[in-house]
């Protein structure tokens, strides 16, 4: 059915028919939306969860923690310094392999204190051994909810998923989305039944100590796993296409890089911008295209390489930044590229961090930028003037 | 009287059931926490689906890939066994799974009082139907004896040591049973593993109250408190008969029961003496009269407080 929904509504919607045994959340602008809505399907009897407000986000994972390992469907959303203060448990979840799914209102991390959106966030948590999706836009972030789960729970997957939306630019803006009945749902995602889980008809112990003779092995598998789930998030964007008509490409999107010399590389909404962008430079005769990273764990090295073989000008644009180092993304594609017989010159930049505006002319002049000469670790629209120190 | 007559009347022993901590795991000769979690789940019995905190419990239990628990157990982090146990509970309901069984939340007293206090907090708040239990070994014995919120008075620990300007902990044991009772939770016990029977039977009536309940069980650690290991029994009575540890119940926030010690009361001394952790309160020299005296006035408190006499 197409709705005109808020982005957040088209979140609760998406895991709404996911059938969810366990719901649990802290409240923390721009997620708050979220599940708001789904408590309020709670309340209204039209969702049938146990709905657990708790006294933080750090409470929150360790709640849907609990459901996974009992074997229910659980899900949870925050943002920035809900998912630092979740941090913990994050890597804790992905070790004990319960697929959860967690939304990611994505925001910039304090100090100083900044509700609006970038990155920064959710690239703290690269290294977890979470499965790390980036929504494009409402339409993309509702599909994502029960995609997330179908990746997750492959039995020989069994990792938990962070589906990544842009905080405000997604989670508040209005559009038309078509939700997914839950008659199609339920055909397309089967009921969760994980091969262990606690129960004292057939007891296990979860969570053991590994010591310096174990923990390896467990390492090596979780690197295993999330590897082969590649293929998954690759199967499942497909069967979802064929049963919902709907593509965002699956670990990645190209668009207009056919003929392409120079491509952008981003994730999340700024794709959107982006592609106005290339059509607007494409009209001017440039031969510009994008590539979209709709998977950032685990990286899709291979897909990158294919995708990028004909290019001689790559732009990055990152809304994060490891501090001391460079582009995370950029530095993966360098990594990615380094063994093939053609490498483009990689360009990198930091953009619209703490929520600054990125307009269509941002892009160009990064591109003008470009076309003269490679750049590195620039940061988008400085505002030179507050970066004097007063006399 | 004939013996054939009242042996015929005899009931038959109950076969002795599988306990579900099975001995065999790696706790330390001696060590009261092992004691103290072996008899909760006696008492709870089959059905019971537990979470434990990181410490010595769980390192001791659990070494991959041994595991003495013969029941479905879970350990995340240091400071969330409550939190786990309260998303356990949401999807033993969400999937119908919840008709009798119980839920144990397991922690020590730097997971409960200290670091996990957050989430503690929250499971009792929430109203899950679940029991909290907090084995009070009165420091970080698994990280090696560092001092926490439980640490009594004066007493040595590993970043708490007496010296020249120092007798020890600064700070009395916080009155977590009583921050736990001010939840207004249905149930709140304190328990020894000295008097087991007790403890028993205070598992088993809070298991049988719908709610969030906690119980702070008092376990002597030889290694830390530097006891001879065949005295942790003894050292725990100890601690009730000197009126330092308070034996008692809560209902609604409310002291409901207490254990009395009446005439068997014992000076704080005899308590504190057979322990390497207080020996520099009796070292020659010490001049540590004042220092004893606090104490002696932190069983009295108790004493007045709860009506020990």
């Amino acid at each position: 059915m197409k709705e005109f929904i808020e982005g957040s509504m088209a979140v609760a919607r998406g895991v709404a028919v996911c059938r969810p045994h366990v719901v649990s959340a802290y409240p923390i602008t721009p997620q708050t939306h979220i599940v708001e809505h789904l408590s309020e399907m709670v309340a209204d009897g039209d969702l049938d969860s146990q709905f657990i407000n708790v006294e933080s986000e750090f409470g929150a994972a360790s709640v849907v923690l609990g459901a996974a390992a009992a074997g229910g469907r659980s899900y949870s959303a925050t943002t920035s310094q809900g998912l630092l203060l979740m941090g913990e448990v994050l890597f804790n979840i992905a070790g004990l392999r319960l697929p959860i799914s967690i939304t990611v209102a994505n925001r910039a991390v304090s100090a100083p204190i900044n509700i609006w959106n970038d990155h920064s966030d959710a690239m703290v948590f690269r290294d977890a051994g979470w499965i790390m999706l980036f929504a494009e836009d409402n339409q993309e972030v509702h599909d994502m909810q029960i995609q997330a789960y179908k990746i997750g729970e492959n039995p020989e997957i069994m990792l938990p998923v962070l589906v990544n939306m842009d905080g405000f630019i997604l989670t508040h803006a209005y559009e038309t989305v078509e939700t997914i009945s839950q008659k199609e749902a339920d055909d397309f995602l089967p009921p969760f039944k994980p091969e262990y889980y606690l129960d004292v008809n057939k007891p296990i112990t979860m969570g053991v100590l590994g010591d310096p003779n174990y923990y390896l092995e467990t390492r090596y598998s979780l690197q295993e796993a999330i590897d082969e789930s590649r293929d998954v998030v690759k199967q499942v964007a497909r069967e979802f296409k064929e049963k919902f008509g709907r593509w965002y490409g699956d670990l990645i999107d190209t668009y207009r890089t056919e003929d392409a010399d120079t491509v952008f590389v981003a994730m999340g909404s700024l794709v959107g911008t982006i592609k106005d962008t290339v059509d607007e430079l494409r009209d001017k005769g440039e031969k510009v295209g994008l590539l979209k990273i709709r998977c950032y764990r685990p990286w899709p090295g291979e897909e990158v390489v294919e995708s990028l073989k004909n290019i001689d000008n790559v732009i990055v644009l990152e809304k994060a930044v490891s501090l001391g180092a460079s582009g995370m993304m950029a530095d993966e594609i360098k990594a990615s590229l380094f063994d093939t017989p053609h490498r483009p010159k990689i360009s990198n930049f930091f953009i619209g961090l703490g929520g600054r505006d990125i307009p269509k002319e941002s892009l160009i002049k990064v591109y003008n930028q470009v076309k003269e000469k490679p750049q590195y670790n620039q940061f988008v629209d400085l505002k030179p003037e507050l970066l004097e120190y007063p006399s | 009287m004939s013996d054939t007559k009242t042996k015929k009347k005899r009931k038959e022993k109950p076969p002795i059931e599988e306990p579900l901590l099975a001995p065999g795991h790696r706790a330390c000769s001696g060590c009261g926490e092992s004691l103290g979690a072996k008899l909760v789940m006696d008492a709870a019995g089959p059905n019971t689906y537990a979470t434990c905190c990181t410490g010595c419990l769980e390192v001791f239990s659990t070494p991959y890939p041994e595991s003495a628990w013969k029941m479905p157990w879970i350990h995340s982090l240091f400071e969330n066994s409550s939190a786990v146990a309260a998303g356990i509970e949401a999807a033993l309901i969400a999937q119908g799974r919840d008709k009798d069984v119980n839920i144990i939340a397991m922690g020590g007293d730097g997971g409960t009082a200290d670091i996990g206090i957050g989430c503690l907090s929250g499971m009792l708040e929430r109203g899950h139907n679940i029991l909290y239990v907090c084995f009070d070994n009165e420091a970080y014995m698994n990280t090696g004896v560092q001092r926490s919120g439980l640490t009594p008075f004066d007493a040595r620990t590993s970043t708490s040591p007496p010296g020249k300007r120092s007798w020890g902990n600064k700070t009395t044991k916080k009155n977590l049973p009583g921050i736990a009772g001010a939840h207004g939770i249905p149930y709140v016990a304190t328990a020894t593993v000295g008097y087991p029977n007790d403890l028993i039977n205070k598992v088993k009536k809070a298991l049988k109250i719908q709610g969030p309940k906690y119980m702070q069980v008092h376990v002597p650690c030889p290694l830390g408190w530097i006891h001879p290991t065949d005295q942790t029994i003894e050292i725990a009575k100890l601690a009730v008969l000197t009126g330092l540890i308070p034996i008692y119940e809560m209902e609604y926030g409310e002291v409901t029961r207490v254990r009395k010690i009446g005439k068997n009361r014992r000076p704080v001394e005899d308590y504190l003496k057979p322990q390497g952790r207080f020996r520099h309160l009796f070292a020659k020299g010490a001049e540590a009269e004042e220092e004893l005296e606090k104490i002696r006035q932190i069983a009295e408190d108790n004493i007045k407080k709860f009506g020990l006499a």
